[in-house]
Order: structure tokens, then C-alpha cells, then sequence
């Protein structure tokens, strides 16, 4: 693990060897985290989303445990135990809207931190394990979303949760009797809300420990840089802590600022104003839409509106909603370029920045928009682009693209043609 | 084996002694194993079956409705397993129009006839749960938007359907479905 010039951790004092004897815990931050693991020294502001992504998993966490202190999972009571905690309970509108806007900014955070590694390869070898890892997260992320979202018990999680089981229904054969068992009814009730509070509470945690591997993996190779050039000698990297950890403290402030902004000046913007009405199994909200961060996905799911040969819109929409994540699991074998960055790929950064791009703010726009023309049609037009993105372009540019030169190492590339630095002889971080 | 001595030279056991063949020990394992195993896979019975509907939500009540006061081209929407019902007295002309549709330009081909009971073909009994992903349809209530089709439109990813409640447009693979009911009279029903 790590480079060979990665400082040892030395207990100052008894205590803390004491410690280091009897459970290595500061030994394992010091090479974690701490001066002891050396990171490329050229890392930009778009690496700061890991250490936020983790931020936000630990705010989730803190909120969710307080609300659920004061959150009642019973279909009959359960908004009006919402409302209790906005009202009645100190602090508790805080709290709530704390929690509520953490999970959009959870995604604002992990959607940059994903759109990094599209952009700088990150998911290429020797890195395909924190790729998966990262997915992984992501599907989880999206599945205890959906369940929180469920539990305040307003018209848009009722809907929201008949919607989204409804998405199982179009499996052949078994669909119905899974969405049946998934419910625990024939429509979300009792049963349905209880156990979505339940593996609420539970997913965070799991999370947490699939986190683990991903940072695991991750300190292996230890992390890609702008240039996609791998860590050569020590004068490439700088040791994290005090490097990175001050970097990633202003990146935090910046963060916190944003998200406050939102908690306490517009905590219902990115809500929608029908989930504070009680949920009413008998009528469908106008315009149901899920929460922001699913609508390049929901865009794809409406975007099915005919049969495609034998298989029903229904079941394209949702095969091709899945496969809309799933596909990134092949991303590392579908990207055959050995060149890493985007910086040194002038094709593929071409298809990035005007196809990718674009064609996901397409989806972002259409999947909140009504089911109506033209939106229907610009899905279509975007998910057709967006797989076409991942299954012929990536790989035909892999191919065919003459990358730019490549500097010969990150000490170069920062500093110039160095020739100390070449030779690998400038250990020390020059600047 | 009924001459074993249990020392390793008997005849008996002489296969292990080469280290070929099946030992007893083998025959142990993969029983032991075995039986574990299936024992494992059989507790995961209740853990996944307490996860399907229970009893109480199982219990299936039954919905009586009166239907006299629904005039021609008028809904009601009713209650039925927690789910909406839509009873709808169809006027003359949406049954013209039903009856006028070829079934081969129908994604789920059925008639008028066939979705409805003999003697009333004018009561068109549905559930009000589009067979796409499971939103109230509009078009029961007073004013609604009825769709293309004149009969339901589901506002969630815009399917319509007809007067006979058929699918017609959009992403809904089926048409509503007609739940089991009766006529107990001639203006009420029993639902279930
Ligand atoms: C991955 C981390 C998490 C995410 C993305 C997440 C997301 C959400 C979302 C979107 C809501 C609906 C908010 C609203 O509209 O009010 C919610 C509600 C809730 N969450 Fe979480 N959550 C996470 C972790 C947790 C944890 C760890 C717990 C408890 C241990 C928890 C407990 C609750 C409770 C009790 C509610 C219902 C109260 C309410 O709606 O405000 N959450 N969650
Ligand atoms: S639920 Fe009715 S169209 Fe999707």
C-alpha cells in the first residue's frame, strides 16, 4: 500500500504508543488520511468531491439518526410526526430541512465526483475496483433516497413509491407478484412504509461500509491526477496532510456555505410543494416528478413511448432506466484508451464536453418536465445519444483518437521541463 | 464395512489408504454440509415470505356500490382494496365509438362486450390504476382531461385511454382492468 517514500507514523508520546501497540487506529489515519499518505501534487478542485461525498454520508447520518428520534413510521401518523418535528420540536425544521437538502447536495456532490472520473479516466486500470466500488454506492445512494423520500408520507412519496415499485411490474412473469412482495400490499401502505424506514435507517450504514472498500481500493494505486500521468518519485506527490486536508477544508467551507444558503434560505426550493400535502391513495398528484437528482434517469424511463419489436415500452423503459447506471460498470473495459485524461484526448474531450454533456442536461430538463411533446421527443433523442455515448463512441475513439503528448511526469508537468525533476533527483516539493 | 477394525490395513477401509476413493469422512462432510445448507436455505423461507402481504391486508373486503345515481357520460371513483375503482355509465355515443375501434388497432385487444356485463354494457366498472406504473388516471371526475381517446389520461407519462377504457397511446403495456364484480341488483354492485 502506498509509495515507498510515504512517511512512518511514530507515536509521540506513551499514550499514543500505548495505543499504536494495542489497536493501531492513529496509525491507520496517519497512512489514511494523514501525513503518511502522499498524494499527486497537481490535484484541482474537482478532487475535493471525495472528501465532501464523505462529509455528506456523515451529515446524512447525524440528521437521520435525530429525526428518527422523533419520526413516527405508521402510515396513519407518519405526517403527521413530520409535521410534529417542524413545529413542535426544537430545532426540528432545522433538522429536517438539514436532512432534506443533504440528500440533494449528497448528489450535486457525488454526481461532480462521478463526472471527474468520466473526465480524467479514473476508472481505468489499475483503478476498475474504486470504479465499481463508486457504482455501487451510487445505486445504493439512489435506492435509500428513494426510501427516505417515502417516509414523510406526502402525495408525492405516496406516488413516488407506487411509481417506483411500479417500475418491478414490468418484469415479465414474476413483475406483479414482486411488486406485490415488495409492498407487502397491493398499494404502498402500512407495510410498504415500514419496512422502507427500516432499510432507511439500514442502507446509510451499509454505505458507510462499502465506502471502506472504495477508499480501501483507492489508497492502493492511490488517486489519478489531471494529467492521468501515474506517480512516478516522490517529487510528484506531497504528503496529504497538510497538503490536501487544508485544501480540502477550504473546499468543505465553500461547500457548507452553498448548503446553507439552501437550508436556511430556500430549504423548500428544491422540494415539491405537494409532499406537504397527506398522502391520498386515491388521487395523483398533477405533475408527479421524482426529486431533481432522479430526473436524467426518469427522463430516460419516459422516453420509451412504443413497443420496440416484442418487448413492451413499459419494459425497454425500465431495462433501459437500469441500464443507464449499469453500463458504467463496463466503462473500464469499454474505454480502451491507455491515455488516462481528457486533457490529452482531443476527440474524446470533444464528445465529452458536446455530447455527454449536453445530452445528460437534456435529461436532467426533460425527466421534470410534464410527459408531453416536445419533451418526449428530446429524451428520446438524448438517450439515444447518451448510449450511443457509452457503446460506440467511447470505445470507436478509443481507437481511432491520436492523443496529445503526454508530459513525462506530474513534477513536469507542474514545474516544466525540469531537469532535476526528470531525473527524479528533486525530492523535496519545490514550490 | 462391517469388518472393520478401524486400523488403517483392513480391508475395510483400505480405499483412504491410497488417498483414492470416497472415505468415510467424505460421506460425512457432504452430509454435514448438505444439511446445513438446505437447513440455511429453509430459515431463509420466513425471512423472505413475512416480506409478502399479511393477513390482515389479505383479508379482501368487498366493495358494494350503488350506481343509479351516475347519469349517462358520468364517473364515480370508489374504494376497493384501498385502490380506486372507476364506474363509469358510458353514453351511446362513447359505446359507438368503442364498438367502431378494429381490435387489430389495439395494443390489448378486447371489446366493449367483453369488458363489461351482459344486459350492461352502459356500466363500465375499472380499476383507476394505469397499467403503466400505476397512477389515478383523469377522466372520472367532473372536468377531468379524458385524453385523446375521450376516455382516461394518465397525467404521470401520459397514457390514454378509450371510452372502453382500452389502451390506446402511450406507455401503459395493458388496458384498466376490469375487477371481478357482480350485479346484485340493477343499481348496485359487488366488487370483489
Ligand atoms: C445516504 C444517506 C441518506 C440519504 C441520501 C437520505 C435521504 C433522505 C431523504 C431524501 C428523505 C426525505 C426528506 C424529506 O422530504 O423530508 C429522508 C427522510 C428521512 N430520513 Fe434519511 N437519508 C440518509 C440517511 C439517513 C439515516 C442514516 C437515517 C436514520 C438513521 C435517516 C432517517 C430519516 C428519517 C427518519 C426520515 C423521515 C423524516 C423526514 O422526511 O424528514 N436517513 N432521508
Ligand atoms: S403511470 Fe400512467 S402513464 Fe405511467
Amino acid at each position: 500500500m502506498s509509495f515507498p517514500w510515504a512517511k512512518h507514523y511514530e507515536p509521540r508520546n506513551p499514550v499514543m504508543r500505548f495505543l499504536d501497540e494495542k489497536l493501531p487506529l492513529p496509525r491507520l489515519v496517519y497512512n489514511a488520511v494523514g501525513a503518511g499518505y502522499p498524494v499527486p501534487r497537481n490535484l484541482n478542485y474537482m478532487y475535493n468531491f471525495g472528501v465532501l461525498a464523505g462529509f455528506c454520508l456523515v451529515l446524512q447520518i447525524v440528521t437521520g439518526v435525530i429525526l428518527a428520534m422523533h419520526y413516527a413510521p405508521n402510515s396513519l401518523v407518519a405526517f403527521g410526526s413530520t409535521e410534529h418535528l417542524m413545529r413542535d420540536v426544537n430545532w426540528g425544521w432545522m433538522l429536517r430541512y438539514a436532512h432534506a437538502n443533504g440528500a440533494s447536495f449528497f448528489f450535486v456532490v457525488v454526481y461532480l465526483h462521478i463526472f471527474r472520473g468520466f473526465f480524467y479516466g479514473s476508472y481505468k486500470a489499475p483503478r476498475e475496483m474504486i470504479w465499481l466500488l463508486g457504482v455501487v454506492i451510487f445505486l445504493l445512494m439512489m435506492a435509500t433516497a428513494f426510501m427516505g423520500y417515502v417516509l414523510p408520507w406526502g402525495q408525492m412519496s405516496f406516488w413516488g413509491a407506487k411509481v417506483i415499485t411500479g417500475l418491478f411490474s414490468a418484469i415479465p412473469l414474476v413483475g406483479e407478484p414482486l411488486q406485490v412482495w415488495l409492498l407487502g400490499g397491493f398499494a404502498p401502505d402500512n407495510a410498504a412504509l415500514n419496512r422502507f424506514f427500516s432499510l432507511h435507517f439500514l442502507l446509510p450504514f451499509v454505505i458507510a461500509g462499502v465506502v471502506i472498500l472504495h477508499i480501501w481500493a483507492l489508497h492502493i494505486p492511490g488517486s489519478t491526477n489531471p494529467t492521468g500521468v501515474e506517480v512516478k518519485s516522490e517529487s510528484d506527490t506531497v504528503p496529504f496532510h497538510p497538503y490536501y486536508t487544508a485544501k480540502d477544508g477550504f473546499g468543505l467551507g465553500v461547500f457548507l456555505l452553498l448548503y446553507c444558503a439552501f437550508v436556511f434560505f430556500f430549504p423548500n426550493y428544491l422540494g415539491h410543494p405537494d409532499n406537504y400535502i397527506e398522502a391520498n391513495p386515491l388521487s395523483t398528484p398533477a405533475h408527479i416528478v421524482p426529486e431533481w437528482y432522479f430526473w436524467p434517469f426518469y427522463a430516460i424511463l419516459r422516453a420509451f413511448t412504443a413497443d420496440i419489436l416484442f418487448i413492451p415500452a413499459k419494459l425497454m423503459g425500465v431495462m433501459a432506466m437500469f441500464g443507464a447506471i449499469l453500463l458504467w460498470f463496463f466503462l473500464p473495459w469499454l474505454d480502451n484508451s491507455p491515455v488516462r485524461s481528457g486533457h490529452y484526448r482531443p476527440l474524446f474531450r470533444k464528445f465529452f464536453w458536446f455530447g455527454l454533456i449536453p445530452a445528460m442536461a437534456v435529461l436532467f430538463y426533460c425527466g421534470g418536465a410534464p410527459a408531453e411533446e416536445p419533451y418526449v421527443m428530446l429524451s428520446q433523442i438524448a438517450t439515444a445519444y447518451y448510449f450511443m455515448h457509452f457503446l460506440v463512441i467511447i470505445p470507436i475513439v478509443s481507437r481511432i483518437e491520436k492523443p496529445r503528448p503526454l508530459p513525462f511526469s506530474i513534477t513536469e508537468a507542474v514545474l516544466g521541463e525540469d531537469k532535476k525533476a526528470v531525473l527524479g533527483e528533486n525530492t523535496k516539493p519545490a514550490v | 464395512m462391517a469388518t472393520s477394525t478401524g486400523t488403517p490395513q483392513s480391508d475395510a477401509v483400505a480405499p483412504e489408504a491410497d488417498g483414492t476413493g470416497v472415505r468415510r469422512r467424505d460421506f460425512i462432510n457432504i452430509a454435514a454440509v448438505s444439511a446445513a445448507g438446505v437447513g440455511g436455505l429453509v430459515t431463509l423461507i420466513p425471512l423472505v415470505s413475512q416480506m409478502a402481504p399479511s393477513k390482515d391486508v389479505l383479508a379482501e373486503s368487498t366493495t358494494e356500490l350503488d350506481i343509479s345515481a351516475i347519469e349517462p357520460g358520468q364517473a364515480i371513483k370508489a374504494v376497493f382494496r384501498k385502490q380506486p375503482v372507476f364506474v363509469r355509465n358510458l353514453t351511446q355515443k362513447e359505446m359507438d365509438e368503442a364498438d367502431a375501434v378494429p381490435l387489430s388497432r389495439l395494443r390489448d385487444p378486447e371489446t366493449l362486450e367483453e369488458r363489461t356485463k351482459e344486459g350492461h354494457r352502459n356500466i363500465l366498472v375499472t380499476m383507476g390504476v394505469c397499467t403503466h406504473l400505476g397512477c389515478v388516471p383523469l377522466g372520472a371526475g367532473e372536468g377531468e382531461n379524458r385524453g385523446e381517446f375521450g376516455g382516461y389520461f394518465c397525467p404521470c407519462h401520459g397514457s390514454s385511454y378509450d371510452t372502453a377504457a382500452r389502451i390506446r397511446k402511450g406507455p401503459a403495456p395493458s388496458n384498466l382492468v376490469v375487477p371481478d364484480y357482480e350485479f346484485t341488483s340493477d343499481t348496485t354492485i359487488l366488487i370483489g
